[in-house]
């Protein structure tokens, strides 16, 4: 399982907001942000998920080879506004999933060494 | 306000269908900058056995949150949206979500309890063809932040 990373700018949120329909300003509003006692504009914890699943995708081999999927959002991803906005590090450990054909990872995403996902598992079928 | 636990194991009526379009497809993978060929090319989503376009494995969440409104503005429950916090977050997947699918959401409060002065809601998802063929089971767990 060769560590993925992802980098994540506002202009990431922005496209994700309108892909996914989710227009939550906390992800692209520092106003709305602060007001409800963010330390800024944070990333959408399915824009999290879903560049794990990239990881847990390419770990797999296959686009469609997830059988299961889930995650704890453990702590927020802040995106700083500027050109570097920040890294998501994804790493993960096989572990014997019990059943013939399957795996199962047990999934680290962290920023700035922080875990920002707990109890982050797959089910992967390797093909 | 705590919500009433009588709730728990409440089943909503199904949802209208929602027809995935190739494009959808396209678009979402693109913003989550996944270029996998299945979620961009009929051909090689057709190699590798499928109708057309596969969605990456969170797409369902497009659909999934928006019926789960159903659950989140049920006046009965009186949760204040502008308090929910995303806790968690599961699927689990009987096949991938296909472009020309039409899926149905059916979503029941599976619990509700309350915690140190927040409110915790799972909802479950089943998601399934209009032909009642199952997709993809979602749980998403919300938390709802106390006043104070």
């Amino acid at each position: 399982m060769e560590p993925q990373s992802y980098r994540v700018t506002r202009a990431d949120l922005v496209r994700y907001a309108g892909a996914s329909g989710d227009l939550n300003p906390i992800h692209w509003s520092d106003r709305v942000a602060a007001k409800v006692g963010l330390p800024g504009v944070i990333a959408h914890g399915m824009f999290t998920m879903a560049l794990v699943g990239r990881a847990v995708t390419h770990w797999a081999g296959a686009p469609d080879a997830v059988v299961e999927y889930g995650v704890r959002f453990a702590r927020p991803v802040v995106v700083p506004d500027d050109d570097e906005g920040t890294v998501i590090e994804v790493s993960a450990r096989e572990r014997d999933a019990g059943e013939e054909g399957l795996t199962r990872l047990d999934i680290t995403a962290t920023c700035h060494g922080e875990k920002v996902l707990a109890q982050a598992r797959a089910v992967i079928r390797k093909r | 306000m705590p919500l009433d636990p009588s709730f728990v194991g409440r089943t909503y009526p199904p949802t209208e269908p929602y027809q995935v379009g190739r494009e959808k497809i396209r678009e979402f993978a693109a913003a989550i900058g996944a270029d996998d060929a299945e979620y961009h090319d009929p051909a090689a989503a057709r190699a590798a056995g499928h109708a057309d376009v596969v969605a990456p494995p969170t797409f369902p969440i497009v659909l999934t949150m928006a019926a789960s409104r159903q659950i989140i503005d049920d006046p009965a429950l009186g949760i204040d949206y502008s308090r929910v916090v995303h806790g968690e977050q599961r699927f689990a997947y009987t096949r991938p979500v296909v472009a020309g699918d039409e899926l149905v959401c059916v979503n029941t409060l599976e619990d509700a309890t309350s915690r140190g002065g927040h409110d915790f809601v799972t909802t479950r998802t089943e998601v399934s063809t209009a032909a009642g063929e199952p997709v993809v089971t979602v749980w998403s767990k919300l938390v709802v932040r106390g006043e104070g």
